[in-house]
């Protein structure tokens, strides 16, 4: 995703892996730059479970937990 | 000669199966993981005739690009979606996985956002569920609008615990999870019936894990088990898409069986042809 402005990276846990992205990163932005469909998922931000039409506009910070899970085979 | 369709189903038309506010014309759920591939998995689910899938709640794999989703081989038109909260070993992860697949399905627009298959495990080497953990979460989870199906041991007892406390329906376990082992302990899921139907028939009682093959399938109906949940019986069977058309069967027999009353099991023999009449001679007992 192209960039205006050279931002200041951050770190967040991403399915309980350290990453760092850019500050101004939406959850939007980091699904799309980990090629994950946002139709197939769920979101959870620090145990918060964010509604899809906030993808777009929920920013995140230094220290955020991000949970991205799907649906796969089970009993 | 040619007898035209001769599926029990069509010949003997059955209710519907009705849990909370769900409506099923099959009475067999299966289970979506497991199977080598996943176009073995959607032949399978194809060849149970059944109506509604139980899928898990996973962290997305971000790692493998190309591995396809589940979503792919699943036609959400015809299968509603049984989110589970398998791997779950406390009441707060439980409920936690349970609001994430809701999510998920409702984003799918998928009939099955309601409701939950409830399982709540006590330790990794048995997979038998936490029976006070498994309340706590789902007393949790009723109050928070789902529509609850409850998997628990064989107990009578916590079965109607579980009823007391909401749940949509109840799932005793025929025996541990993926053993095969069939049910273990018919007495116990006769009781169960009993308790949880005696006030209130229409009760949705179903038989969640541990079947083998048919034949459990055909006894749990026999009882009055009302459906039956499997997964790994079809799924790591030699030939699993055979496999899941003998399930098939096997509810529609073993569901007929019950709905027709099998005779009252005797201790000595019943002659079927006529004891008057014989021209023999009887030796003892006279």
């Amino acid at each position: 995703m192209q960039r205006s402005k050279k931002s200041r990276m951050i770190t967040i846990q991403f399915n309980g892996q350290s990453k760092q992205i850019d500050d101004d990163y939406t959850i939007d932005e980091l699904l799309i730059s980990a090629g994950v469909p946002a139709k197939f998922c769920a979101v959870e931000l620090n145990l918060e479970i964010v509604p899809k039409h906030e993808y777009r506009l929920q920013k995140l910070k230094n220290g955020d937990a991000i949970e991205v899970v799907t649906l796969v085979g089970g009993g | 000669m040619t007898c035209g369709n001769t599926q029990l189903d069509a010949l003997f038309p059955d209710e519907p199966l009705r849990i909370g506010s769900h409506s099923l014309s099959s009475r067999l759920i299966v289970g979506t993981g497991k199977y080598e591939t996943l176009d073995l998995m959607r032949d399978s689910l194809a060849a149970s005739h059944s109506e509604c899938v139980t899928v898990a709640v996973r962290r997305e794999r971000l790692y493998d690009r190309d591995g396809k989703n589940l979503l792919d081989y699943i036609d959400l038109a015809r299968y509603t979606l049984l989110p589970n909260t398998a791997g779950c070993y406390n009441a707060v992860d439980a409920v936690r996985v349970a609001k994430l697949g809701r999510e998920i399905l409702k984003s799918l627009e998928n009939p099955g956002a309601n409701w939950v298959k409830l399982e709540v495990l006590g330790d990794s080497k048995t997979l038998l569920p936490d029976p006070l953990a498994t309340l706590e979460a789902c007393q949790k989870l009723v109050q928070d609008g789902f529509q609850v199906l409850c998997y628990t041991s064989d107990d009578p007892i916590m079965a109607v615990r579980l009823k007391e406390a909401g749940a949509a329906c109840v799932m005793p376990a025929g025996s541990p999870i993926g053993s095969g082992q069939g049910i273990l302990n018919p007495n116990n899921l006769t009781i169960t019936l009993e308790y949880l139907k005696s006030d209130d028939p229409t009760y949705p009682v179903i038989v969640d894990a541990g079947v083998g093959t048919a034949s459990d399938v055909a006894v749990a109906f026999e009882l009055g088990a009302d459906a039956v949940l499997l997964n790994t019986a079809i799924a790591h069977a030699r030939d699993p898409v055979r496999m899941a058309a003998a399930m098939y069967h096997a509810t529609l027999a073993g569901r007929s069986a019950f709905l027709a009353g099998r005779i009252p099991k005797r201790l000595y023999a019943q002659a079927s042809s006529p004891e008057e009449g014989t021209i023999t001679s009887r030796p003892f007992p006279q």
